[in-house]
């Protein structure tokens, strides 16, 4: 019998074989996730087609620039994931531990500064069943019960793509123990490239959820 | 070959074989809980599936003796709602839907299609995990109270109006759905990938392009129902109004984001039955399959044209007429492909040697309850009918057709056919040939007047009704106690097998598949050597003379 | 892994484009392009998302079957809203 490669299960026939398989698997695995938030972006386009006005109120009261910071730092982290990735097939170990560090870095940037946007939004009084102020709405001419509805397919939609940050973020921490040990050869790195996709396909969420969410309509400032 | 027109006798003299196989090769809690062959892992996930089987059972035996008498004296009205939902539930969410894929998928696929596990094992053995957590959240909701919504959960009622463990159970059902994600996931994965040198598509056993349409299903339908849950449970623990009319939230948006999966869910768990039932037929018929690629990609486009009906369950809920319109005649097209296949099964026996062991019994009931159901099916789709027969036992006839006729008895097929390969033991033929018998005659004694009584007006879950309906409803539970003779009956004869010293050989059907090709039980690694395929998976022509002459 | 290796400048290129983009999009908010302000801001959602996936994601030589799963959940995706939104659009055509 061959001398198996390390990491290489018993049926599969090369780790070639089993990294190519490991990759649909993930990407049959984010056709799954398109559809976790297609049902949101379905409600969510129901109610914004019935109730425009109450859409666009809501919208206005969002922290943009919040959002538009985390849109960046989103963005970088997917460009240090990339990097990471093509750093693993090299086998270039300690730069992708650098890189893997400042994706972490960045995703956890991004959760402390959607926590600092969710508290100013509870202090605006802008969440429903918590901390929502009907009269306020009403005097604006706006009907509350769709400025709700609004808020909350944004807290629904921000997260539960916030919640698969957070996996993310555990998934590479694993990861990047890994890496410091020099677990990952250019050869045996196809765990860094799948996750890198997952990673990428919760930045191209956001990257949806900026103008559905904070962009609705003509705005006259940041926040 | 003279041997195949008579019952299947074993051969006397049996070596008492010391070959390692996946059940010898280690002993022990810890194999079992730890394994990672998907052998093990199948019969893991049939005990349990068995187990939530006969909870659901108990439920529907209490509803039954329930509707014996017009007043319901045995159980008051609210614990009738509580029976109706966890006999919906469990039979739904925790056998119907798993039951195929995760036991006989999870054992054959490999096997079928000559690999050596499915591609990813450590998440196959997760996913049996995450069904037991779900599975025993579920079973506590059912004992601590239960839940009165129905299976569906509609809104406001399990959002505003009940009192019952609605949240507990809709995530129980939510974490059994992460299970079959992963299922879905890896029986792609593996079809795409760990296909046996020479296995082209076209020369797959039709069990496994079934199993393949039905991942599709739940991997792309399983999410929108996560989340529609989600929501559901943002809207109960914080009075937010999403589907709440009088928060200006919509009622319908619920139900079509429940349909959306619950009405593919249907093709989840019959079209792994049609597959069961492909494969079965031209072994017992002796023949090539007739119309092997329409069959196929009838399996595909079920799977696709499953997705666009889903609105005519809600015809009398206040969907646009317009969108009423196009999803009745969307709902008519979803008849061809399985009408394609009903036709090339039956073209399939045409001038075959056929024999009738119990797999073949089981097989040729689920076709004419299958053809019964979906015939009544199309009679649902029509709009004008649909109203009359809304909400009444018409519909619950209908899909226990689909569900217990057609996927119950394709299971049970399956299950034999397979069963000497999973074990390595043949069961008594005798027993086996009456318990399909006994079902079939219980299931026609027990549905069949539930057509006649939806159709003059009984309603749906009602734990009362006139005096005039109950001569049908004590045919219709005398039925249902025969049709759980019939159930019990394999329960013991199948674990008798197992302590019998009947052996049954690699082959017992002399079937042609290559889950056929390796020792019963078959060895750890699947194969002792890898098997090449040369030619398609259903060349009885080549073994038996006369049949292919006239083709 | 056969495929060849981006070079590390191409990912600063596709890196910038996307910021460019994300200023574009922000800064469009401010005009006043009324009915137009949701088609293009999702245009531009729409190209961005196609840019990740080409690149970082590795799609532009990727696996053939990996467009089909990227097809299928986008397809079915549009299955769900088309039919979905079917029924929100057109259910006050007619009043009982």
């Amino acid at each position: 019998m061959p001398v198996r490669d390390r990491g290489l299960w018993h049926h599969f026939d090369s780790l070639d074989h089993q990294a190519d398989s490991n990759l649909l698997g993930m990407w049959v695995f984010l056709a799954t996730e398109l559809l976790v938030f297609g049902a949101l972006f379905t409600g969510y386009s129901a109610y914004r087609w019935r109730y425009p006005a109450g859409f666009e109120a809501g919208s206005r009261h969002l922290n943009l620039l919040i959002g538009g910071v985390n849109t960046v730092v989103l963005l970088t982290s997917s460009l240090t994931m990339a990097l990471a990735v093509r750093a693993a097939s090299q086998g270039r170990q300690a730069l992708l531990v650098r890189l893997l560090l400042a994706t972490l870095f960045l995703g956890s940037a991004f959760l402390g500064l959607k926590a600092v946007e969710y508290r100013q939004d509870y202090l605006e009084r802008l969440v429903p069943g918590l901390a929502f102020d009907r009269g306020a709405w009403q005097e604006l001419h706006v009907n509350p019960n769709h400025v709700q509805l609004f808020l909350i397919f944004y807290y629904v939609m921000t997260g539960i793509h916030a919640l698969h940050l957070t996996i993310g973020i555990g998934v590479l921490g694993i990861l990047t123990l890994k890496a410091s040990r020099g677990h990952f050869t250019p050869q045996y790195s196809a765990p860094v490239e799948m996750w890198g996709l997952y990673w990428h396909f919760v930045d191209i969420i956001w990257l949806f959820l900026l103008p559905l969410l904070y962009l609705v309509s003509t705005r006259t400032s940041f926040y | 070959m003279t041997t195949l027109t008579t019952p299947y006798r074993p051969q006397a003299k049996v070596t008492e074989t010391t070959a390692e196989n996946y059940l010898n090769v280690a002993y022990g809690v810890k194999s079992w809980l730890l394994t990672t062959d998907h052998k093990r892992i199948g019969l893991l996930y049939l005990m349990s599936v068995t187990v939530m089987f006969f909870v659901g059972g108990v439920a529907a035996t209490l509803i039954r003796l329930n509707l014996l008498t017009p007043h319901g004296q045995l159980v008051t009205a609210d614990t009738y709602n509580k029976l109706f939902s966890a006999h919906g539930i469990v039979m739904v969410f925790f056998f119907l839907v798993p039951v195929v894929p995760t036991v006989l998928g999870n054992f054959m696929l490999p096997l079928m299609i000559g690999a050596r596990d499915l591609a990813f094992p450590r998440l196959n053995l997760a996913s049996w995990y995450i069904y037991l957590v779900g599975a025993f959240l579920m079973l506590l909701v059912l004992f601590s109270g239960g839940v009165d919504t129905g299976w569906t959960f509609y809104t406001p009622f399990s959002s505003k109006a009940s009192h019952t463990n609605v949240l507990p159970a809709v995530t129980a059902i939510v974490i059994a759905g992460f299970s079959s994600i992963f299922t879905g996931l890896n029986f792609v994965v593996t079809v795409h990938r760990l296909r046996a040198p020479g296995l082209t598509w076209f020369r797959l056993p039709l069990f496994v392009w079934s199993l393949y349409s039905t991942s599709i299903i739940m991997l792309l339908a399983t999410p929108v129902l996560a989340m529609l849950f989600v929501l559901l449970a943002i809207e109960r623990l914080w009075g937010v109004g999403i589907f709440d009319p009088a928060l200006d939230g919509d009622p319908l948006l619920f139900q079509h984001l429940f349909w959306f999966y619950s009405h593919p869910a249907v093709y989840i768990m019959i079209l792994p039955g049609m597959g069961i039932v492909s494969e079965i037929l031209p072994c017992f018929s002796r023949k090539n399959i007739f119309g092997y690629q329409f069959i196929a990609f009838s399996s595909i486009s079920i799977a696709v044209i499953g997705f666009l009906v889903w609105g005519h369950h809600m015809f009398v809920a206040g969907e646009s007429v317009y969108a009423a319109l196009v999803f009745s005649l969307l709902s008519y097209l979803v008849a061809v492909p399985s009408a394609i296949k009903v036709f090339n099964w039956t073209a399939t026996l045409y001038k075959g040697s056929v024999s009738f062991q119990t797999p073949m019994l089981f097989a040729l009931g689920f076709i004419g309850l299958f053809t019964i159901g979906g015939l009544t099916g199309l009679m649902l789709a029509a709009l004008g009918l649909n109203i009359h027969v809304h909400d009444t036992y018409f519909i619950v006839a209908h899909f226990h057709f689909i569900m217990v006729g057609g996927m119950v008895m394709g299971y049970m097929a399956g299950l034999h056919y397979w069963w000497p390969k999973m074990t390595g033991k043949m069961y008594s033929e005798w027993w086996a040939r009456l318990s399909a018998l006994i079902i079939f005659v219980g299931f026609i004694l027990t549905f069949m007047p539930q057509f006649i009584l939806g159709y003059l007006g009984m309603p749906r879950r009602y734990h009362v009704y006139p005096a005039e309906f109950q001569v049908l409803n004590v045919l219709s539970t005398a039925g249902a106690s025969i049709l759980g003779v019939g159930y019990l009956l394999p329960f013991a004869y199948l674990i008798a097998s197992l302590f019998g010293r009947t052996r049954s050989g690699p082959n017992p059907w002399a079937a042609t598949g290559l889950e056929w090709q390796t020792p019963s039980p078959p060895p750890p690694q699947n194969f002792l050597v890898t098997p090449h395929v040369t030619c398609g998976p259903y060349e009885y022509a080549l073994s038996s003379e006369g049949d292919h002459a006239s083709s | 892994m056969a495929e060849t290796l981006a070079s590390s400048r191409s990912y600063y290129l596709v890196f910038f484009a996307l910021l460019a983009l994300t200023f574009v999009t922000i800064g469009l908010t401010f005009l006043h392009l009324g009915r137009w302000h949701t088609p293009i801001a999702l245009l531009i959602a729409f190209s961005k998302a196609l840019i990740v996936a080409l690149f970082f994601m590795h799609l532009r030589h990727g696996n053939r079957l990996y467009w089909l799963a990227l097809g299928s959940g986008l397809l079915w995706l549009g299955i769900l809203m088309t039919l979905t939104l079917s029924d929100f659009l057109t259910r006050d055509w007619l009043s009982y």
